[in-house]
């Protein structure tokens, strides 16, 4: 059939079962908005900035397990969104970012709101595109979104002159698709595998190492079934929480600069060490000579590069972590000694009863971990948990009782402040049956605060913990640790009031500097029914511990820190 | 961390912007490029780049697994060098006043033959091992070249 080019993307969009996109229009891709004016197969949501809307649909895709699909236009809305598209990449998040750009022609002309955008998304996207035909646009549309989801999963970036949004061409939508240059490793080699099933037979102090990819390849279940069979104790990165439930003996929390002193430990003194779509990131090796130093390495990724990329592998196996892990299974099932393992399970134990995760709740501050604990406790499973950047991301980390997939959203590998608000946003939208909590700081709210308006055009209600220490406050315990108290530019005293910022933009705003007042203001919260902030006033100077300093070694933890 | 020279071949898709794909993961993975030289393959929809960079054997083992994990890329060959061809073109320019015959001697022994003869120039051309057309750059110094221009590697298997 005969369709323009913004026919075609909407027409894509409906084949691909996209529910809702968000956007920001401007005049490179007028024509697409004014189709989507016209349709009715998916819901638009107009964020007021666009990095909110990428990491909306980052939000959305990770709460939904599909493809989350942003619409920007050229120039400088581009450019807005690159810090979302980034912030997906490194988290292997499945994006189809759709830019606009100046007519054909114009390229290269340094045109009004013109950029190189292929250009700039390359280093950050899995793969991108420049529409030069109207020919070519079906099968790229399609290669976007098999790109994306396929493989690991990571942003793909379209860029669509404005002339091509209006070309008519024939649009012939393939169901399937092949690529020549592309083909995924999805099963993992049964040698490999039968080997990892022997060493694992063979060690006596074997630790899982779960990391995103359990999320990513919807890997929950296939885990808990392999550590149900063996009994061997699981670690969790800050990606993977909730692989096994909050309480599972067999789970030892999580591991890295910030992880319980029984993760470390048994990482450190693994003879065995099971690597789940996890990447060796320098935020969970610490010391790279020091890690795992006495355990022979399995890595299971689908990503070949990502296997010794930072730790040799003694027995790598690329393939999708699902798959692999129910091959693994079928091999040790037949006998598995679980008592084998009784030792090393009671000296880790040990290792939890004497450094359990634990804060002093003395005095009359609100402590931010006792805030987490409160909305666990409230919530627990039911409740999608997004956050922000810095030091309240640690504690929702730490002590959020996590269980299962979906429902812990947060930007691991880059760190983005800004990020949570609007993710939760895209959560909220994915899964409007569960509370949506964004655990943030004073100072991430701050970084796109403005996306209250498309909370409240668009009915969306996330509620918004602000552990408020008038701190930028991960940045000042650096400061205070390692820089000899030296505060530099991390005081953010000087705040708005957050409740009237609040109900400015038509949301629910509540102050808490008790205890009670907390829950009083979070019941008030979900009762409003609308997007909230809770602006709750912590101890001004908690820090996150345990904490491996920087290149330390993960068995050296600062578990408790007096100046 | 102990370096060696490699070879390496990538078969990609002739799409534009694909070198920069290639480039812009050395660039900003902070790998070598020692030379870069592409072309299409004849009657087809593929491109052959020949790469030679310099880096330790995890270096190099992450070269190949990036290279391979872009889209367009089909194939990646990391060449032997036992098992390998390589060749290398070289242009020097020089007076017309210097010994033509001894240069046309020098290129005959280097693969190569005087290229042009202008009014105040001759050009000579080298096709050779990448070793043997740097000796042969150093030869021809005393030939006094007003200019030099050395293309990267093309290898191929045996």
């Amino acid at each position: 059939m005969e369709l323009n080019g913004s026919q075609m993307i909407v027409e894509a969009l409906r084949a691909e079962g996209v529910k809702t996109v968000f956007g920001y229009p401007g005049g490179a891709v007028l024509n697409l908005y004014d189709e989507l004016y016209k349709q009715k197969y998916f819901e638009h949501i107009l964020t007021r900035h666009e990095q909110a809307a990428v990491h909306a649909a980052d939000g959305y895709a990770r709460a939904s397990g599909k493809v989350g699909v942003a619409i920007v236009t050229s120039g400088p809305g581009f450019t807005n969104a690159v810090t979302g598209i980034a912030t997906a990449h490194t988290d292997s998040i499945p994006l189809v970012i759709i830019s606009g750009q100046v007519a054909a022609a114009l390229i290269g002309t340094d045109a009004f709101q013109e950029i190189d955008a292929v250009g700039i998304s390359r280093p950050c996207t899995k793969h991108n595109f420049l529409v030069k035909s109207i020919s070519e646009l079906p099968l790229i549309l399609k290669e976007a979104f098999y790109i994306a989801r396929s493989g690991r999963p990571g942003p793909v970036h379209i860029d669509i002159p404005k002339d091509i949004t209006a070309e008519i061409g024939q649009f012939n939508y393939p169901s399937e698709i092949t690529m020549k240059t592309y083909k995924p490793t999805i099963k993992g080699n049964p040698r490999q595998i039968q080997k990892a099933a022997q060493a694992i037979r063979e060690s006596s102090q074997p630790v899982f190492y779960a990391g995103g990819g359990v999320m990513l390849s919807n890997a929950v279940k296939e885990t808990r079934s392999l550590v149900e069979l063996t009994g061997v104790p699981l670690v969790e990165t800050l990606m993977a929480r909730g692989t096994l439930a909050a309480g599972d003996p067999n789970l030892l929390g999580m591991v890295g600069m910030h992880g319980s002193y029984a993760a470390n430990m048994a990482v450190s003194e693994a003879d065995l060490l099971i690597a789940l779509g996890a990447r060796f990131d320098d935020r969970v090796t610490g010391r790279l000579g020091e890690f795992a130093k006495h355990a022979k390495i399995i890595h299971i990724d689908v990503d070949p590069s990502s296997i010794g990329k930072i730790v040799e592998a003694d027995y790598p196996i690329v393939g999708d972590l699902k798959i692999a892990l129910g091959d693994l299974y079928a091999q040790l099932s037949e006998k598995f000694d679980k008592n084998r393992l009784s030792d090393w399970r009671s000296r880790l134990s040990n290792y939890a009863a004497i450094y359990p995760l634990g804060y002093d709740d003395e005095g009359d501050a609100i402590k931010p971990q006792w805030v987490v604990e409160e909305v666990g406790k409230a919530l627990g499973s039911k409740a999608v948990i997004t956050t922000d950047v810095g030091q309240h991301q640690m504690w929702a980390a730490q002590y959020y009782p996590f269980d299962g997939a979906n429902r812990w959203i947060t930007s691991g590998g880059l760190g983005t402040m800004g990020y949570g608000f609007p993710a939760a946003l895209g959560a909220k939208k994915a899964r409007p049956e569960a509370t949506v909590v964004n655990f943030t700081g004073d100072g991430s709210i701050l970084m796109n605060i403005q996306e209250l308006t498309t909370a409240s055009a668009n009915n969306i209600a996330v509620i918004n913990v602000v552990l408020n220490n008038n701190y930028l406050g991960m940045v000042r315990q650096w400061q205070t640790f390692f820089y000899d108290n030296r505060i530099s530019h991390t005081d953010l005293s000087a705040q708005p009031d957050f409740v009237k910022l609040a109900e400015a933009f038509g949301a629910f705003g509540a102050r808490a500097a008790k205890k009670e007042e907390f829950l009083e203001a979070f019941n008030a919260a979900i009762a409003s029914g609308k997007t909230a902030i809770l602006d709750v006033a912590i101890d001004r100077d908690e820090n996150v511990l345990p904490m491996v300093p920087t290149g330390g070694a993960l068995y050296n933890m600062i578990l408790d820190y007096k100046e | 961390m102990q370096t060696e020279r490699r070879v390496i071949s990538v078969v990609v898709l002739n799409e534009h912007g694909v070198l920069s794909r290639i480039s812009g993961l050395f660039a900003g993975r902070g790998y070598n490029i020692e030379s870069l030289t592409v072309a299409p393959i004849p009657s087809g929809e593929y491109s052959h780049i020949s790469i030679v960079t310099i880096g330790s054997a995890k270096v190099l083992e992450q070269i190949v697994k990036q290279l391979h994990k872009l889209i367009p890329v089909l194939k990646v060959i990391d060449h032997e060098r036992e098992k390998t061809i390589e060749k290398e073109l070289a242009l020097a320019k020089f007076p017309i006043s210097e010994s033509l015959s001894d240069i046309d001697a020098l290129c005959r022994a280097y693969n190569g033959k005087i290229a042009n003869v202008g009014e105040d120039f001759i050009v000579a051309m080298v096709a050779d091992e990448p070793d043997r057309v740097g000796n042969f750059l150093k030869a021809i110094k005393k030939y006094n070249p007003k200019e030099i221009v050395r293309s990267g590697v093309v290898a191929m298997e045996r």
